[in-house]
């Protein structure tokens, strides 16, 4: 009933990347593995292989961003692909073309792989069932539902600081009724075996069931940092004090901020991950946001190499052994 | 005209019996049942060999789209659909465009019935409020001479209780039904489906239980408060079956349905973002299917309706949040209920009961029974067919159907409105 391999071919290979949830460990270790390989190529001046060379690229974001959608553009560039970058909501859509009309125009241009950002849950999906055969898309967020990419930067991250999952205790503190990052990293949590994943928040940014999806939950900030190796701090958006979900941002910061004096019951060696754009003073405190804990803007530059692994797993290379020239 | 229809299994839902029998009619009525009438000489004999015989099926909720919608339905396919299927009644809710709110578009709706329809008995019912705006009381009293069956607010639930009390107050003065769909506004947001650890997966905005159960509380009362006799469709919570059980032990004057679909399908059945699986209310638990289904048994919910919803194609081609939710219901209503038997919720004659007699005494409409002087609406299903359902025959213009692939049962090789055959096979 639950068909989620349309993301894979009967091989088990990538043919699109939309929802964490329905990969295995494999291809989760296998991406992260091939953002190390390409790591090293961020790192040089000429910072570009030619493994998405003569592919297009189209960039189809119809809900704003600035750092998905540019981490994507720079990792599609140094595959040497051509990279189209569409804002939808000011064009098409707006004079009534419909979804569908919007892609495949877009695919009588050539192009080879979608990365989409659409507010509706489900969205992604929704492409990759419509697109011709050959055409790849890749979820840059989907409404409230997954945003894959996001949390395999930060699955590198926390690899690349603690290095084994199964021995870790992972908190995720705040909005994640709202978040499509926070239900991404918890099935990659997951995924790759985490000794422990807590979700902290008050009970109105708490979607029903939280616990089915395999984490324990707690309403007091304090007692679910103690003793974790990993703090994920979520965006807090101003407008869910409208919608009576907090009273107000100072109220919230109270309880579910994370300030330097709270970050100490976490393990000392802990580090402080924010998917981004952080609310200084509302989720997170400045001094923890620019403390030595933080990792957050570390988090922003393995995007690129993790955006470009998954880009390469899906045209069939997996990183830069088989990329040839560099 | 005298037309003898022999040896079928009678099912009758009043007496709830299937027996063996011949029947009698002429003119447009059975005359007798079992043994010949005096001198009685068919023009025409359909031998039906051991079929099914009962009653059309009295559907009192199908939205035909007409008028206003053409692009995903008519009155001419819509009742071209329902006769082929067994559905020799449709109750339309008064939401089409314009709203039922005003005689002229109840007379269109019977004009286009007469001359384009296949002669399934289409009723209005009529909006409680102009325009269902919720503000001003509708014109009860002339829509109900023009034809309209009962006055209803459809999926737009009035903002105002004050506003609500005073339109079943003055329905209720006019010895009218009311239908409500029990619905708060508030607590639906932007839902779109069961509020559950499915919908928490899938990061679908969610519809709380309450949505539908606090407005039930609130609209029990004031039936309570009014005496105003009530008929809550479309339930789709175990809580609102309870709460209904409830109310009737204490005499309130209220009857229930639910939409056939919410018997067989849950939150589950979404899978990944299937759009054919947006309903409003929405699909919800395995428990509260199961309590639904209880609720059939032990009649709590008198009657089962089609919640019929075609759509054009582009209406559900889109991602799951912004499709447009329901279901073409009409080509797969009677093959379901006669699932219902085979998983022996209920015998034949009794599950018949909740799509035909039980709909059409609340509703105050004649067909629903198979009796002597009454106009013989009738169905001959033979129930041994097997066919798998596709949207893509459906007869129906809307082909979007939540049971593509099942394999159904039972199919009608006759119709016939007022005795005469408007259907065969």
């Amino acid at each position: 009933m639950l068909n989620n391999n349309i993301q894979l071919d009967e091989n088990g290979k990538l043919l699109h990347f939309l929802s964490i949830e329905g990969l295995s460990q494999p291809i989760l270790t296998e991406i992260l593995d091939t953002a190390e390989s390409f790591t090293s190529v961020t790192d040089r001046t000429i910072k570009k292989v030619p493994i998405l060379r003569g592919k297009t690229v189209a960039n189809l974001f119809f809900e704003a961003s600035t750092r998905t959608r540019s981490t994507f553009e720079l990792a599609a560039q140094r595959l040497s692909a051509d990279i189209l970058s569409l804002d939808v909501n000011a064009s098409a859509t707006v004079k009534g073309e419909s979804l569908l009309d919007t892609i495949h125009n877009l695919e009588a241009m050539q192009i080879d792989m979608f990365v989409v950002r659409h507010q509706d849950s489900g969205s992604a999906h929704f492409f990759a069932q419509h697109v011709r055969p050959g055409v790849s898309v890749l979820n840059a967020g989907d409404g409230q539902h997954e945003h894959p990419t996001q949390a395999m930067l930060d699955m590198y991250t926390i690899r690349h600081y603690k290095k084994d999952f199964s021995s870790l205790r992972v908190a995720i503190v705040g909005d994640i009724l709202h978040s499509r990052v926070a239900r991404s990293q918890i099935h990659a949590l997951n995924l790759l075996n985490t000794a422990e994943i807590r979700v902290i928040a008050p009970r109105t940014l708490l979607p029903v069931g939280t616990e089915s999806l395999g984490v324990s939950v707690y309403h007091d900030l304090e007692t679910g940092l103690k003793d974790v190796d990993v703090v994920i701090m979520l965006r807090l958006q101003r407008e869910r004090m409208r919608g009576a979900l907090l009273p107000s941002e100072k109220e919230y910061f109270r309880q579910f901020g994370l300030s330097q004096e709270r970050l100490q019951l976490a393990k000392p060696d802990a580090i402080v991950m924010h998917p981004g754009p952080a609310n200084r003073g509302v989720e997170i405190e400045s001094s923890v946001m620019d403390g030595n804990q933080s990792v957050i803007l570390q988090q922003v530059s393995f995007g690129i190499s993790v955006r470009m692994a998954v880009m390469s797993m899906i045209v069939g290379q997996s990183g830069l052994h088989s990329g040839g020239e560099g | 005209m005298n037309l003898l229809i022999r040896d079928g299994l009678v099912v009758d839902p009043v007496a709830l019996t299937s027996r063996r029998l011949d029947l009698y009619l002429e003119n447009g009525k059975l005359i007798a049942i079992g043994a010949p009438p005096d001198a009685f000489k068919p023009d025409q004999t359909i031998d039906v060999d051991g079929q099914w015989i009962m009653p059309g099926l009295v559907d009192c909720q199908a939205r035909l789209r007409d008028p206003g919608q053409p692009e995903k339905a008519n009155i001419e396919s819509e009742t071209g659909a329902a006769i082929k299927n067994g559905i020799t009644t449709l109750c339309i809710p008064p939401d089409t465009q314009p709203v039922i709110d005003n005689s002229a578009t109840v007379e269109l709706i019977h004009h286009r019935n007469e001359v384009y329809g296949h002669q399934a008995r289409v009723y209005p019912i009529g909006a409680l409020t102009r325009g269902l705006d919720g503000e001003q009381l509708s014109n009860m009293a002339s829509l109900k001479v023009n034809g309209c069956i009962a006055f209803s607010n459809a999926t737009r639930p009035l903002a105002n209780n004050l506003v609500q009390r005073r339109a079943m107050d003055y329905a209720s003065g006019q010895q009218s039904l009311v239908i409500i769909q029990p619905l708060d506004a508030d607590l639906l947001g932007d839902g779109c489906a069961h509020e559950s650890a499915i919908a928490t997966r899938l990061g679908l905005p969610a519809i709380p239980e309450a949505a539908e159960t606090a407005a039930l509380a609130k609209d029990i009362e004031l039936v309570a408060q009014t005496g105003a006799r009530t008929h809550f469709g479309q339930l789709s919570c175990a809580r609102s079956v309870d709460m209904i059980r409830r109310a009737k032990t204490k005499g309130l004057p209220i009857t229930a349905d639910c939409a056939m679909h919410q018997l067989f399908l849950t939150d589950h059945d979404i899978g990944h973002f299937d759009s054919n699986k947006l309903t409003l209310p929405p699909l919800r638990s395995q428990y509260d299917r199961d309590a639904l289904r209880q609720g059939i048994v032990d009649g709590s919910i008198d009657c089962i309706c089609s919640d019929h919803q075609p759509h054009e194609v582009d209406a559900k081609l889109r991602p799951f949040p912004s499709a447009e939710p329901g279901i073409s219901a009409l080509d797969t209503l009677l093959a379901l209920a006669l699932r219902l038997v085979e998983e022996e919720l209920l015998p034949l004659a009794e599950l018949i009961s909740k799509l035909t007699i039980n709909p059409a005494k609340i509703l105050g409409l004649e067909g629903g029974r198979i009796e002597i002087g009454e106009p013989a609406d009738l169905i001959i299903v033979d129930p041994g067919i097997h066919w798998i359902c596709r949207g893509t025959e459906f007869i129906s213009k809307g082909k979007n159907t939540a049971f593509e692939g099942w394999d159904l049962q039972g199919q009608v090789n006759y119709t016939l409105v007022d005795g005469k055959v408007v259907y065969q096979r």
